[in-house]
């Protein structure tokens, strides 16, 4: 389902081409549909279930074409979806000239989506195909595919005699005659015409279709100086149906429709329709009153229906004007690149604003007051604008997540296997671009998890699980990164049934791996674990894939499991670009931040306050509680010269625990933009991202749900 | 082994034809000039704990968190020291930049298929798997390295 | 949170759809036909319906009519999704009890604005 689209669809926001792949393999089942079923109609004999199931192919197709803008798909679609809503209601027969046309169109259809998909250009012009199914929508038979002209030709005959007749009726000077209710007398204008012939077409539909109305020429048949020509039509049937119909012989934009009068009506003055003909003004409605209740199998009657519309036309199109006035967007479309320059920029900017701080910090408060001053406001408003720029390229997890509840539906059925899934963090934002890339992975991760990690109903039964097995979804925000984990119920990975495959591929193992390396073999490439392959996630192939694909990204990914009760897949991504509040302390010569969000308290001490636990472990009391104290210059090797008594503790809090960390000073608290450690260099433990100080020095940021994480263990 | 992986590294590597050459202890190394982003001076990067000791730290640079290495702790060659003209040459190695401490840089050099040899049997601390040729210019010779294939191997640690 | 029902048989129309409204906040419940609608539905409340017409099993008309007949959603708003503006769907879609209509090659912004007009606030 390769679908190698990058252009911006409609709305920066909303990036659409996510959905053509849906939309191509859809529109591929339809088309296969619709063959087999034209195949199998009896012309002398069509079912009616046919016929329904073979108009909503064409209708489906054609609904999808138009929203993304396919149009050479939505025209050809549309005039097919004419023809088969005629033959489903029975107002027209089938035949086998039909049928070899519509199969004719199926095939041109594929042809027209297999060169979207790939970016070609179809090289193939529809118009005659197009106006030959037309015909057979409104009854003239065309004898043999042939340009339009001869069709014309071929037909002119024998509407002639109606033809004399329509002008003939229509030259009785319809401004003179009374109008009768509904009608309006239009102008239309069609042209530029390379072939002014093209017009007469559109005078025969007056002809061919009852209730049409009337035509008649107002430029004595010849064109003027734009190649254009001139009518003066009287009827009841609406601009946009008009311009339907006339689309058959020629193209909308070539037509313009021109009301100067209405019929009187006794609801609504006359309203002159608006001059252009616009299919936007007619896109949208509301009924005027809300509708009463209607009791079930109770059809309203049809008189009332069909009385009504010619009074309630004018008021819809009235309606519809203003609503499409109010319905003009108020949004811009920006390229994706200015939207990086500018977040770039502006995070080139915070830097120097802090650096601007640093400086000011030295100067004598009171004398440069109006500085110190101008310096505050600019560090708010830098953060302001920071936030607001950031907030332009991120969008919810749920564009990602979205997908998942259809497909794990289908896999439940194709594996035969109960699957659930829950999500959590759906409005975790995450970078447009990244949004993108990651679906993949994920794709392949969720896949993973229905295929191998969950087990068959009947095995989770037996193991004492709940027969649906759950697959989470779940995002967080995490100091400069998100972390998206995939988790399930199931199985969980065999530490040794790893490590003997991995012996198997000749990769070297040892026992004394920790599980955390044992599992991450699996993204070993060729490495595979599955007992058969199976054509849902293939090969071991993917992982290592999905491994490489997040890696690129500047992400991490780890896996933890327990055998019998399931798997997590941790996927962590850098946020392009991130700001947070830290708490910037002293080790010995170094500077190291800590997240402000999960410091709970920092307090003075001394070495008496802390107590060993065990031989190695220390704790420290604070508020009638024992926590663990962890010294930093010890956990991140920071060389000292002068032993130090005492120093600064802060308490920290994440993942429901609390510790405290020992460090020299407390230098200061501020605002700092979050850069990303691995894009370069590769994941630290304990550190989870950088940041740039001031003096332009890098400084470490402490992962404090990790230091947490490892004291538990 | 070593003429073998030599004629799979030519085969695979396409030969540049410009190389930035500098200095590790005594020996002059050569490297693809279209990978050299910049060249600084050295500045004290920020440590990172528990890293391999060749890599020094990361430093800022125009607000992207750089890897340091320094390639004469790695391969042993001179003594590391850091002064004024200690230098540091920023690689741009598509998915990565980094840079490297090395002794000196010299020059740019042109070098033509004549001037490049294949490389002997030695014993070099670079693995000789990640030397594509040895040139040969008046009484120089420059060792010719793959560089971004030898910054993207595990014992580098930058992955 | 405001919730719409959204009924389409076409996979590639609801997921669509379905992406539009929930980036923006709206909970979603996607159905195939009429009568998945009904199925889904149960005992929840829904804000707002956008239906398809022509759908298996159950279409939109009918489902239109079964919907009027439950007293929580005498009041909903309920939109026809239409291929075109033709008297005749719109009329029917009337009679049925529709609230409004909308002509199918929509854009997502637009469908925001669109519901926004139609939901009551």
């Amino acid at each position: 389902m390769s679908d190698t689209h990058t252009s911006e669809s409609s709305g920066d926001v909303f990036d659409l081409s996510q959905f053509h792949g849906v939309f191509y393999e859809e529109a591929g089942e339809n088309l296969t549909s619709m063959e087999a079923l034209l195949l199998e109609t009896d012309e002398s004999n069509a079912d009616d279930e046919s016929l329904n199931a073979i108009f909503r192919c064409a209708h489906s197709i054609k609904g999808g074409a138009a929203t993304f803008g396919f149009q050479d798909v939505a025209d050809l679609t549309h005039v097919m979806e004419t023809l088969l809503d005629r033959l489903r209601r029975r107002e027209l027969a089938i035949t086998s000239g039909m049928i070899d046309t519509l199969l004719e169109s199926g095939d041109v259809l594929k042809h027209l989506l297999a060169s979207r998909q790939s970016g070609t250009d179809a090289g193939i012009d529809c118009t005659e195909l197009v106006a030959r199914i037309g015909a057979f929508a409104h009854g003239t038979v065309a004898a043999a595919p042939a340009a339009v002209a001869p069709v014309a030709a071929a037909t002119a005959a024998p509407v002639a005699a109606s033809m004399t007749e329509a002008p003939a009726a229509a030259s009785a000077s319809p401004a003179a005659a009374p109008l009768a209710p509904g009608e309006r007398v239009l102008e239309i204008a069609i042209g530029p015409l390379d072939q002014p012939r093209l017009a007469d077409n559109v005078v025969e539909l007056f002809g061919e279709i009852p209730g049409l109305g009337t035509i008649e020429p107002s430029d004595d048949g010849k064109p003027d100086a734009a190649q254009t020509r001139h009518f003066r039509v009287v009827s009841t049937v609406t601009d946009s149906d008009l311009l339907d119909l006339f689309s058959f012989h020629v193209s909308r934009e070539q037509v313009s429709i021109r009301e100067v009068g209405a019929a009187a009506t006794a609801v609504a003055t006359p309203v002159a329709t608006p001059a252009a003909t616009p299919e936007a003004d007619q896109t949208f409605g509301l009924f005027e009153d809300l509708p009463e209740p209607v009791a079930a199998g109770v059809q309203a009657p049809a008189a009332v229906v069909v009385a009504a519309p010619k009074a309630e036309a004018p008021r819809a199109a009235d309606r519809a004007a203003p609503a499409s006035a109010n319905l003009e967007s108020s949004t811009i479309r920006v390229p994706t690149e200015k939207v990086d320059q500018l977040i770039n920029l502006v995070g080139e900017m915070v830097i120097t604003q802090a650096m601007l701080a640093q400086t000011g910090r030295g100067l004598d408060a009171v004398v440069h007051q109006a500085m110190a001053t101008a310096l505050t406001d600019l560090e708010r408003n830098t953060r302001l604008l920071q936030e607001a720029v950031m907030a332009i390229r991120m969008i919810p997890m749920t564009a990602v997540f979205n997908r998942f509840p259809r497909m794990l539906r289908d896999l439940s059925g194709r594996l035969g296997k109960k699957l659930e899934l829950h999500t959590i963090g759906e409005d975790t934002e995450l970078d447009k671009g990244l949004i993108e890339k990651i679906t993949d992975p994920l794709t392949h991760l969720v896949r993973n998890s229905a295929d191998h990690g969950i087990e068959m109903p009947a095995d989770r039964i037996a193991a004492g699980k709940p027969e649906h097995g759950t697959v989470t979804l779940a995002a967080a925000h995490q100091g400069g990164s998100i972390v998206i984990e995939v988790r399930d119920d199931g199985r969980g990975l065999n530490r040794a049934k790893l490590l003997a495959k991995a012996r198997e591929r000749g990769l070297s193992v040892s026992d004394s791996m920790s599980d955390t390396e044992v599992y991450g073999l699996i993204f070993a490439p060729g490495f595979s674990t599955a007992a058969e392959v199976t054509d849902v996630s293939g090969r071991g192939v993917g992982m290592d894939v999905v491994k490489r694909n997040i890696t690129s990204l500047g992400g991490s990914v780890e896996i933890d499991s327990v055998e019998g009760q399931g798997m997590r897949v941790s996927v962590r991504l850098p946020l392009t670009l991130a700001i947070m509040d830290g708490m910037s302390v002293g080790v010995a010569d170094e500077t190291y931040i800590v997240p402000l969000a999960s410091v709970v308290e920092s307090i003075h001490m001394t070495a008496s306050d802390v107590k060993s636990v065990g031989g190695t472990g220390r704790v420290v009391e604070v508020r009638n509680e024992y926590l663990p104290l962890i010294r930093l210059d010890e956990l991140f090797d920071v060389p000292r010269s002068v032993e130090h008594n005492g120093g600064i503790m802060i308490v920290v809090e994440a993942e429901g625990g609390r510790i405290a960390l020992l460090v020299d000073d407390l230098i200061g608290q501020h605002q700092v933009v979050v850069k990303n450690l691995e894009a370069n260099y590769r994941k630290v433990p304990g550190v989870s991202g950088a940041t740039i100080l001031g003096d332009g020095r890098v400084a470490l940021i402490l992962d404090v749900s990790w230091l947490i994480r490892r004291v538990r263990h | 082994m070593n003429a073998r992986a030599n004629a799979v590294v030519n085969a695979v590597v396409e030969r540049p034809r410009e190389y930035l050459t500098f200095r590790l202890g005594e020996e002059e190394y050569g490297i693809d000039i279209l990978k050299v982003q910049e060249i600084r001076g050295y500045e004290q990067p920020t440590r990172i704990a528990n890293a391999p000791s060749f890599i020094k730290g990361v430093v800022n640079l125009r607000g992207v968190i750089v890897p340091i290495v320094d390639m004469r702790l790695k391969f042993g060659l001179g003594s590391a020291e850091y002064n004024d003209f200690t230098v540091v040459i920023i690689l741009n190695l598509g998915a990565r930049v980094v840079g490297m401490v090395v002794d000196s840089v010299s020059d740019v050099m042109e070098l033509s298929p004549e001037q490049i040899r294949d490389t002997p049997e030695i014993d070099s601390v670079v693995d000789s798997s990640y030397i594509t040729g040895l040139g040969t210019l008046n009484d120089r010779m420059l060792i010719l390295i793959a560089i971004e294939k030898l910054m993207g191997t595990a014992e580098m640690a930058l992955a | 949170m405001t919730s719409i029902l959204a009924v389409d048989d076409s996979a590639s129309m609801r997921q669509m759809v379905s992406f539009t409204l929930r980036s923006s906040g709206y909970d979603v419940i996607e159905a195939i036909d009429g009568q998945d609608a009904l199925d889904k539905i149960g005992d929840r409340h829904v804000d707002l319906v956008l239906t398809d017409q022509n759908m298996p099993r159950m279409d939109g008309l009918t489902l239109i009519r079964e919907l009027r007949c439950v007293d929580r959603f005498k009041r909903t708003p309920i939109l026809m999704l239409t291929t075109e503006s033709s008297d005749e769907m719109k009329q029917a879609g009337r009679a049925a009890g529709a609230t409004g209509w909308m002509v199918k090659t929509f854009d997502p912004q637009r469908l925001l604005e669109i519901i926004s007009k139609a939901l009551p606030n």
